[in-house]
């Protein structure tokens, strides 16, 4: 019998404010946080978690991680003291770009100003591997730390990754998630310049009218355990990571490959890893950037691996029709909160959902909130793609 | 750039400090780097502003003999003579 992995603490930042909760119910009340095709955590201030000295010594994508480190490790309850011993605690936290202000920052730095003025600590907080390093650090956590860096399927590697350090018994718990902060202006013009950002400025997954995707910034962290710790220690169990799947398009380096073909790959793969049939899930967390290209090639993915039949009767929703696309933190907000809501027993919705696309033709939950399940163990698919055709899919569990 | 005398320097490396992290109070002649929490990336950066106010690059060897705001404040000043 392999170790079960459980997740015991959730936390967020996001453009919809600081908590996990807090998302989750602004989400299912149908609010939404963006603006000119924008998605800022405006609320998030690092130095009510951060010394002065700290925060200098962090790119923002760092320091919004902190932010949601900070709930998730107080959620779990593991307030001040770690119920483990340091070394058998990981870390895994995926980003996209990895601290792009600090790069840009620096870039006008030396253009400005000579390369003598450039910042010591320009490397040490614009590496993509500063988000799992500043919470390692952080928190003392000495067990194995890796980082996952596939664009927006980061946050979701990263916390399948972490799953099967716990599961292998490399690690007894392990602090996962995603985090981003690259509302850069040159961040903005690259995605401008592939047209993967909306011009209506509106995030519409799966519509007929989406045109691209809101760039949000934020971060999503959990607390995994390994099952049997964690109960003996009297943790409150929010939910388990039953499986993961992952794999690549081989197809371009932006476009998902049109019949979804990789997407579905993964998802099979997670199911497997789970030992659950299609017929079991039900909730599925889309990608659903509202890109032409991925809410067509996703639901092509969902069909082809859950079944025509059965994928158009899971209901299936995308946040970023309220907070935008977070990028490497998608993965790791999403997961969180994915567990709040099969702990809540509700599917939420994808806000603004109203023109039916051809061929788009699943349940996204326009009218969400809704129950789901009959009342028995509750379980989800969290999907994140990233460019690179990157895809990592979670398989989540309640009760 | 500014006249290295003994109080515009002290000033100076003051501020830079303060920018650091330290509390302003802790920051005294007699303070060593290590109980301000100043480390080697921070010398550098604190070397930055010197350099920048002052021409005076303290690098290498001399930042590692550096242990108070006094060593750095007397070592810049003398430099800059």
């Amino acid at each position: 019998m392999s170790r079960r992995v459980v997740i015991t603490g959730v936390g967020v930042v996001s453009p919809l404010g600081v908590g996990a909760r807090l998302l989750y119910d602004r989400w299912s009340a149908g609010e939404t946080s963006y603006a000119n095709g924008l998605a800022p955590c405006s609320d998030f201030d690092p130095t009510e978690y951060m010394s002065t000295k700290e925060v200098r010594r962090s790119d923002r994508f760092l320091q919004l991680a902190v932010g949601a480190c900070h709930e998730a490790l107080e959620h779990a309850g593991w307030n001040g003291e770690r119920p483990y011993d340091s070394e058998r605690v990981g870390c895994v936290v995926g980003t996209g770009i990895g601290g792009m202000e600090t790069l840009e920052g620096q870039h006008d730095v030396l253009r400005d100003k000579g390369p003598e003025r450039v910042s010591p600590l320009a490397v040490p907080l614009m590496m993509a591997n500063a988000g799992t390093a500043g919470l390692a650090m952080r928190h003392g956590l000495q067990g194995p730390t890796q980082t996952s860096v596939s664009a927006c399927a980061a946050g979701t590697d990263a916390i399948g990754a972490a799953m099967r350090l716990v599961r292998s018994g490399d690690a007894d718990a392990v602090v996962a998630g995603g985090a981003e902060a690259a509302l850069t202006p040159l961040s903005r013009a690259a995605f401008t310049a592939m047209e993967a950002l909306t011009d209506s400025g509106v995030s519409r997954p799966f519509d007929a009218r989406r045109d691209g995707f809101v760039m949000g910034e934020g971060a999503g962290i959990l607390v995994l355990e390994e099952a049997e710790a964690a109960e003996a220690r009297g943790a409150t169990i929010l939910g388990e990571v039953l499986g993961y799947g992952a794999s690549a398009d081989a197809h371009h380096i932006t476009a998902p490959s049109p019949e979804g073909r990789g997407a579905a790959l993964a998802i099979e793969r997670a199911l497997a890893d789970a030992g659950v049939g299609p017929e079991e899930i039900d909730y599925v967390n889309a990608h659903g950037t509202s890109t032409q290209l991925n809410d067509r090639a996703e639901t092509e993915a969902l069909k082809a691996a859950l079944g025509e039949e059965r994928a158009k009767a899971i209901p299936t929703s995308s946040i970023k029709s309220a907070i935008g696309h977070l990028l490497g933190a998608a993965g790791g907000v999403e997961a969180a909160v994915t567990v709040l809501a099969l702990n809540d027993g509700k599917a939420p919705p994808t806000l603004g959902y109203e023109e039916v696309d051809e061929g788009l033709d699943l349940d996204y939950v326009p009218d969400g909130p809704r129950d789901i399940g009959n009342g028995g163990r509750l379980v989800a698919l969290s999907n994140s793609f990233g460019f690179g055709g990157h895809n990592g899919v979670l398989c989540l569990a309640v009760g | 750039m500014a006249a290295p005398t003994q109080e515009a320097v002290e000033e100076k490396v003051i501020d830079a400090i303060a920018d650091l992290g330290p509390e302003r109070s802790e920051i005294t002649r007699d303070a060593s780097f290590e109980s301000l929490d100043i480390d080697s990336l921070d010398l550098v950066e604190m070397n930055q502003v010197v350099d920048e106010e002052f021409g005076v690059q303290i690098k290498g060897e001399d930042a590692q003999k550096l242990k108070t705001v006094g060593d750095a404040i007397d070592f810049i000043v003398a430099r800059a003579e």
